[in-house]
């Protein structure tokens, strides 16, 4: 399946990638609103991790063998068959953060609004994740990749 | 210490409200620390005081929030003190040192290509549509020979011996700016672009990264006042070599690279101590004239087996025509010459804006020389120092120009906004730095396709003004003045660049 895989070599650290997301996961999807009314409910699904000069974007690297979707005791971590993509479904998420627990790579969130996970989703529906789109040194691109 | 009371702010930052989102994007990407987060406030505040203009927060903010305008404040208006004029005074009253520049003169000079026109055919002779019919660009840099030979065999049977030359898919080159200068990831990508587009970069004076060797057939290597990074290797893994004797931006000026800037690979690259400054001398101490050059190009012909051709370049001086008649009859098998208005990381401001003279005027000069002398097909002449568009370019074939240098415009199309800071080495766009936090800031995938995009939307003009002219191969335009019409030029500005007045 279609990946995203981080340059770390030319994240420039500037975090529009969780600006982006975190309009596209907006009600309005329009920055402005999205930023003033609607920050408290929305959490991006990509988060820049720095450490002086070094910096990258990480979100869900959606793994073959997920261990969220093990963990979650509910079923409301799983794979979209059709596209291999692992979604949470807030209908069914109680909010045990079993998924935040497993994650190797830290890339499941704590919804801020409900209590319920929040994650990268890929952008279904989008031709290019907003993350891709937008960022202005092509730091994150969306590759077909093997495995892991 | 003096308090910096009396230098006002170049600009002016203006931070929309209703836009802002807080998104701290601009706080992030500014090396001058204009843009500050207060966490207590929750609100992003700038301080326009260090802004030097460079756009990068403004080309970054997803919502357009930041805009930058000069600074309102005004001075009275004084023909002779001016802003610019009472700024330098205050700034020198306070340091007491050398004003500096990044880039070219920035003055209101007059630019003679503008007030050069081209010609087009009508009716007596037909143009030429490019995109249908084969359109010549390609171009050969090097010594021509006197007469050629054939043997009984033909025009495939050539008794002549040629000199080496180069070839260029297009009459374009990227200006020589070395590494250190400029960041790894910027020379890569001129590198890269070079090869790409059939033509050539030039390294520059601080040597050759040893990543830059596949390139090494795309590459002129230079030979500088301060020989870094010079020796055998270096000068047979490239295409040709250039001995640089002066910059347009700064002639007769040496160059100084900070130690701060000197790190492991440029150490290694220029041939210097970790953190020394790279000082190159004002002039090239073993050469003092042009039997000195001419012992420095034989030595480099020596070492090279006589397979590359030898460039000299020199900054547009005066008696340029009788400097350029010198290094040709010394063996140099290329003449570049490098304009006032050419750009550099680095120069005293007043050498900068005062020192050289147009490169329209150095071009024609030359040109003319060397047909006089009889020694035209010796030399190529390639031309730089601030062209800006391919009809500066197709002028400068018509004035007498084989090819021309590119540098500003190359730093253009990877991002460079002008704002004339090279030598703070705090380049927010990741060009004229070595800072880790910036040079990560140009990724050469995207700066090498935009060098590419540049040179062959040049090249694409080109061919659309030398149909238009009816000429269908640039070898036919090379110093063929009579396609050039000068508009508002003293008839002594026209005699020297050789063209009638527009109407006759």
């Amino acid at each position: 399946m279609k990946r995203i895989v981080a340059r770390e070599e030319f994240c420039i650290g500037c975090r529009l990638c969780e600006v982006h997301c975190l309009v596209q996961h907006s009600k309005s999807k329009k920055i402005i609103k999205a930023f003033r009314k609607e920050r408290e409910t929305v959490v991006p699904g990509v988060k820049v991790e720095q450490a002086g000069h070094v910096s990258f974007a990480l979100q869900c690297r959606h793994c073959d063998d997920a261990l969220c979707i093990e963990a979650c005791m509910t079923g409301a971590m799983h794979r979209d068959e059709a596209t291999g993509v692992v979604l949470s479904d807030p209908d069914k998420c109680v909010g045990c953060w079993m998924c935040i627990m497993v994650c190797p790579v830290g890339a499941v969130n704590r919804g801020t609004g409900r209590r319920v996970a929040s994650k990268c989703d890929l952008c279904m529906g989008e031709k290019m994740p907003v993350c891709v789109a937008n960022c202005p040194n092509e730091a994150i691109v969306l590759e077909e990749t093997d495995d892991e | 210490m003096a308090k910096k009371w009396l230098l006002e702010p170049d600009f002016r930052i203006e931070r929309d409200p209703e836009r802002c989102v807080q998104c701290q994007v601009c706080v992030r990407q500014c090396a001058n620390d204009v843009h500050q987060y207060d966490a207590s406030e929750e609100v992003v505040t700038s301080d326009s005081s260090t802004c030097v203009g460079c756009h990068r927060c403004a080309s970054l903010c997803p919502t357009g929030a930041v805009s930058i305008r000069r600074a309102p404040l005004d001075f009275r208006p004084h023909g002779n003190w001016t802003a610019e004029v009472l700024r330098n005074v205050y700034k020198q009253a306070e340091s007491g040192g050398v004003l500096l520049s990044g880039m070219g003169n920035d003055r209101p000079l007059t630019v003679y290509w503008d007030h050069m026109l081209l010609n087009a055919s009508q009716v007596t002779n037909p143009s030429i549509d490019p995109l249908r019919e084969p359109m010549e660009v390609l171009t050969y840099l090097g010594r021509r020979p006197e007469r050629v030979e054939f043997g009984p065999g033909g025009v495939k049977d050539l008794k002549t011996q040629l000199d080496p030359t180069i070839r260029l898919q297009t009459p374009l080159m990227f200006s020589a700016m070395s590494y250190g200068s400029i960041s790894y990831n910027a020379a890569l990508s001129l590198a890269r672009a070079a090869k790409e587009s059939g033509t050539f970069a030039n390294s520059g004076e601080g040597g050759l990264h040893k990543d830059f060797r596949p390139y090494k057939d795309n590459m002129i290597v230079q030979v500088a006042s301060g020989r870094f990074g010079v020796d055998v290797d270096y000068l047979n893994n490239c295409a040709a070599v250039e001995i640089k004797i002066g910059q347009g931006a700064k002639p007769g000026i040496g160059g100084h690279l900070p130690g701060e800037k000197v790190d492991a690979a440029i150490s290694a690259t220029r041939m210097i101590p970790k953190g020394t400054d790279a000082i190159s001398p004002a002039p090239h101490h073993d050469i003092y004239s042009i039997e000195d050059l001419r012992q420095l190009i034989f030595a480099i012909k020596e070492a090279t087996r006589y397979t590359k051709p030898v460039c000299v370049k020199i900054a547009a001086v005066h008696n340029i025509a009788a400097i350029a008649s010198g290094a040709v009859r010394a063996g140099a098998d290329i003449v570049a010459i490098d304009g006032y208005k050419g750009g550099t990381g680095a120069a005293p401001t007043m050498i900068r804006d005062n020192v050289g003279i147009p490169i329209e005027f150095a071009l024609a000069a030359v040109d003319t020389r060397l047909r006089e002398e009889g020694i035209r097909h010796q030399a190529s002449i390639v031309a730089g120092g601030g062209f800006r568009c391919s009809a500066d370019v197709v002028k400068a074939i018509a004035l007498g120009a084989d090819a021309v240098y590119i540098g500003t415009g190359a730093l253009v199309a990877m991002g460079c906004h002008l704002c004339q800071k090279c030598y703070t080495g705090k380049c927010n766009w990741g060009i004229a730095t070595q800072d880790p936090f910036l040079t990560k800031r140009l990724n050469p995938n995207i700066a090498t396709k935009r060098l590419v995009n540049l040179l062959r939307g040049w090249t694409h003009e080109i061919m659309e003004m030398m149909g238009g002219m009816g000429v269908n191969a640039i070898e036919s335009l090379r110093g063929n003045r009579e396609h050039l019409r000068g508009v508002g030029l003293s008839d002594r500005e026209l005699a020297i660049l050789g063209i009638k007045s527009a109407g006759e």
